[in-house]
C-alpha cells in the first residue's frame, strides 16, 4: 500500500480544519426560545397554575391587566392569559398537524416525481397544477362550511390536504435541481438503489429548503386558522383559539381594546419568530457554493 | 473475447429541435488491462458514448441502437436491475468535475462506504477500514482524518482522488474516466493522471480515458479513437495515430496542441470553422467544410471507416494524408 502513496504536494497539504461554525445570531435563539415557550405552554397548559379558560367570572368583566388577571379578562370575565395559552393549542395543532399532512403526502410525491421524471412526473404535476388553479382558501372554506360538526381533526385534515400541491411543487423543484447532479449519478452507478438515492442523497440536500418552507407553511396555516375563526369556521366556541379570541372580541373592541390586542400580539410574535427562524436557517444552510 | 465490445452503437437524442445523432455507428473494443483513449472536440459525442457504455442514457430523451457488451453482457436496453449488478463491480465511472461528483452533505468516507456495503456486503466496520485503505491508496494523507471530512473541506485535487477511490471501491474490471482532469488545476492534472496510471497497472483494470487533450492520452493509452461529429474518424494504436495518422482531422487536432519543442512565440494552429451542428449534418464527410483536403466527393458522400490494417489502424477519409509526412 505504502509504495503507492505519493507524497502530497504543496497545494494539497492545506491544513484540514473544520470551518468555524457560523453564528445564527442571538435573535435567532430568542425566537427559538419564544417558540419553545409557546409549545411548552400548549402542551402543559392543563397542569400549569392557570385559571380555567372557560370559567366566567362575572365579578371581573372586562378587567384590565392586573396581578390577578395577568392580561385582564374578556367581556364574559374569562382570563385572557389563560385563554391565550390554551388557545395556542389549537393554533399550534392546526399549524403543525396540517403541515405534517401536507409534507407527509406532498414531499415524497414531489421527490419521487422529480427523481423519476417521465410519465409519473407528468401525471402528478398536471394533477397538482389543476388543484393549484383553485383558490385553496375558498376550497377550505367551502368544505369546512358543509362538513359539520366541526372538529379540530377535520380542520387539520382539510388544510393539510389543501397544502399538498404547494408542498409538492416546492419539493419537486428543489429535488430537480439536485437530482441531475453528478453525485446522484455517481451514487447510482456505484450501485445505490433508488430508495437509497432518495433518502441518502436527495433528502439531505433538499432538507434546508424543506425545513424553511415547513416553518413558513406553519406560519401561514396559523394565520389561516385565524381567518377561518373570523368566519366562524374554526373550532366551536367556547374553545379558545387565537383566531376565535380575536373574532369574539371584535364587537367589544372599542370598550376593551386589550381583548383584541393580546391574542393578536400572541399570534403576531409566534408568526414573526417562525418566519425569522425559517429565513435564518435557509441562509445558514445555503452551502451550495462550495468554497475552495 | 475482449472485455468491452461496442458494435455499431448509435445514440439519438430527442431534442425539441429534432433528433440529434450524438453517437453514430461507433464500434470499438477494449481488452483486459488495455487503455483506450477517446479524443475529440467538445460536442463530438465522447460523453454520450461514455454514458451509453454505462447504460446511463435518459430513457425518455435518448434512444440507442447497436450493442455494448461488457464481459458478454448486453448493456444497451438492459434493465436497471441488471445494470446495477454490473455497476461498480464491473464498470465504474470517474466524473469530470470533482466539485459536483461528491455529495456536499455527506462525509467523504461514507460515500465510499456506501458502495462497499451495498455492493460488496461488507459490515460497517469492515467498510470503514476498507474505505480508509482506499483513501490511502489514492494518495490522501492522514486518511483516517479525511474519512470524516466533508467534500467542501477538501481541495479539488483531493476531491478527485476521493472520486477515484469511490470508483475503485468494488474493484471494477473497466474504468470509464470522462475527462477526469478537466476541472482541475494544470499542476494537479498530471498527478491525478499518474495516479490513475499507477492504480490501473496495480489493479489490472482496463480503462477508457476520454479527453480533448492529446497530451493526456499520448503516453497513457495503448489505443486511440478520434471522434468527430459522433463518429470515430480514425482509430489505431496510440503510436500509429500519432505517427502515421491519415485523417486530416487528426492532424488538425495534433497541430492545435502546443508543443514544448516549438520555438517561442509559435502561433498555435487552430482548426478553422466550427464543429458541425449535428441537427443539420449533410450527406458528406462532417469534417469536409473545415478540411483543407476536401474534394467534391467529400461533400457528397461520407467516407466509411477503412478496413483496419494489421495493426488495427483505420481511418475514414477519401483523401488520406501521406504517411510519415
Amino acid at each position: 500500500m505504502s509504495e503507492m502513496t505519493r507524497p502530497a504536494t504543496e497545494t494539497e497539504t492545506t491544513e484540514f480544519t473544520t470551518p468555524p461554525s457560523r453564528s445564527l445570531g442571538w435573535l435567532f435563539w430568542v425566537c427559538v426560545g419564544w417558540l419553545g415557550l409557546n409549545v411548552l405552554g400548549a402542551i402543559f397548559a392543563s397542569v400549569l397554575p392557570l385559571p380555567d379558560p372557560l370559567y366566567q367570572n362575572y365579578m371581573a368583566i372586562n378587567a384590565s391587566p392586573s396581578l390577578h388577571h395577568l392580561l385582564g379578562t374578556d367581556d364574559l370575565g374569562r382570563d385572557i392569559f389563560s385563554r391565550i395559552v390554551f388557545g395556542s393549542r389549537v393554533s399550534i395543532a392546526v399549524g403543525v398537524g396540517s403541515m405534517i399532512i401536507g409534507f407527509g403526502i406532498g414531499a415524497p410525491l414531489g421527490m419521487l416525481a422529480a427523481y423519476r421524471r417521465g410519465r409519473l412526473d407528468a401525471i402528478l404535476t398536471t394533477a397538482m397544477y389543476v388543484f393549484l388553479a383553485f383558490p385553496a382558501i375558498v376550497a377550505v372554506i367551502a368544505v369546512l362550511s358543509f362538513w359539520t360538526p366541526r372538529a379540530l381533526a377535520k380542520i387539520i385534515l382539510v388544510i393539510g390536504l389543501a397544502s399538498v400541491p404547494l408542498v409538492y411543487r416546492v419539493i419537486r423543484t428543489a429535488t430537480m435541481a439536485v437530482a441531475t447532479k453528478d453525485y446522484v449519478v455517481a451514487a447510482k452507478v456505484q450501485g445505490a438503489t433508488d430508495r437509497r438515492i432518495l433518502v441518502r442523497e436527495l433528502l439531505p440536500n433538499i432538507a434546508p429548503v424543506g425545513i424553511s418552507f415547513l416553518l413558513v407553511g406553519i406560519a401561514t396555516v396559523v394565520t389561516l386558522e385565524g381567518a377561518l375563526a373570523f368566519l366562524g369556521l374554526s373550532v366551536n366556541p367556547p374553545t379558545p383559539s387565537w383566531g376565535n379570541m380575536i373574532n369574539e372580541s371584535r364587537t367589544v373592541m372599542s370598550q376593551n381594546p386589550w381583548l383584541v390586542l393580546f391574542p393578536s400580539l400572541a399570534m403576531c410574535l409566534f408568526l414573526l419568530c417562525l418566519n425569522f427562524i425559517g429565513d435564518r436557517l435557509r441562509s445558514h444552510f445555503d452551502v451550495t457554493e462550495v468554497k475552495l | 473475447m475482449s472485455l468491452l465490445d461496442v458494435q455499431n452503437l448509435s445514440v439519438t437524442l430527442h431534442t425539441p429541435h429534432g433528433d440529434l445523432p450524438a453517437v453514430a455507428d461507433v464500434s470499438l473494443s477494449v481488452g483486459a488491462e488495455e487503455t483506450l483513449g477517446i479524443v475529440g472536440e467538445s460536442g463530438s459525442g465522447k460523453t454520450m458514448l461514455a454514458r451509453s457504455i454505462m447504460g446511463l442514457l435518459p430513457r425518455a430523451r435518448a434512444s440507442a441502437s447497436g450493442s455494448v457488451k461488457l464481459k458478454g453482457v448486453e448493456m444497451v436496453g438492459a434493465r436497471a436491475s441488471d445494470l446495477r449488478r454490473l455497476w461498480a463491480t464491473e464498470v465504474a465511472m470517474i466524473f469530470q468535475d470533482p466539485m459536483t461528483a461528491l455529495n456536499p452533505v455527506m462525509r467523504v468516507g461514507r460515500q465510499i462506504d456506501e458502495t462497499l456495503r451495498v455492493r460488496l456486503g461488507l459490515s460497517r466496520s469492515a467498510a470503514r477500514a476498507r474505505a480508509i485503505e482506499l483513501l490511502e491508496m489514492v494518495g490522501i494523507p492522514s486518511p483516517e482524518k479525511r474519512y470524516a471530512a466533508y467534500p467542501g473541506q477538501l481541495s479539488g485535487g483531493m476531491r478527485q482522488r476521493v472520486v477515484i477511490a469511490m470508483a475503485l471501491a468494488a474493484s471494477p474490471s473497466l474504468i470509464l474516466a470522462d475527462e477526469p482532469t478537466t476541472g482541475l488545476d494544470v499542476t494537479i492534472q498530471a498527478q491525478i493522471l499518474n495516479l490513475l496510471d499507477e492504480l490501473q497497472a496495480r489493479l489490472h483494470t482496463s480503462m477508457i480515458l476520454i479527453t480533448h487533450d492529446l497530451g493526456v492520452v499520448a503516453t497513457r493509452t495503448s489505443h486511440l479513437a478520434v471522434m468527430y461529429a459522433g463518429r470515430i474518424v480514425e482509430t489505431g494504436t496510440t503510436r500509429d495515430v500519432f505517427a502515421r495518422h491519415r485523417m486530416p482531422y487528426t492532424r488538425a487536432l495534433l497541430e492545435s496542441s502546443p508543443r514544448v519543442s516549438n520555438p517561442a512565440h509559435t502561433r498555435l494552429t487552430a482548426i478553422p470553422g466550427r464543429p458541425p451542428n449535428l441537427l443539420r449534418l449533410g450527406e458528406g464527410c462532417a469534417f469536409a467544410p473545415r478540411c483543407g483536403f476536401a474534394s467534391e466527393r467529400c461533400h457528397r458522400e461520407r467516407p466509411e471507416l477503412s478496413v483496419p490494417d494489421e495493426s488495427s489502424h483505420a481511418f475514414a477519409c477519401f483523401n488520406p494524408l501521406e504517411v510519415g509526412r
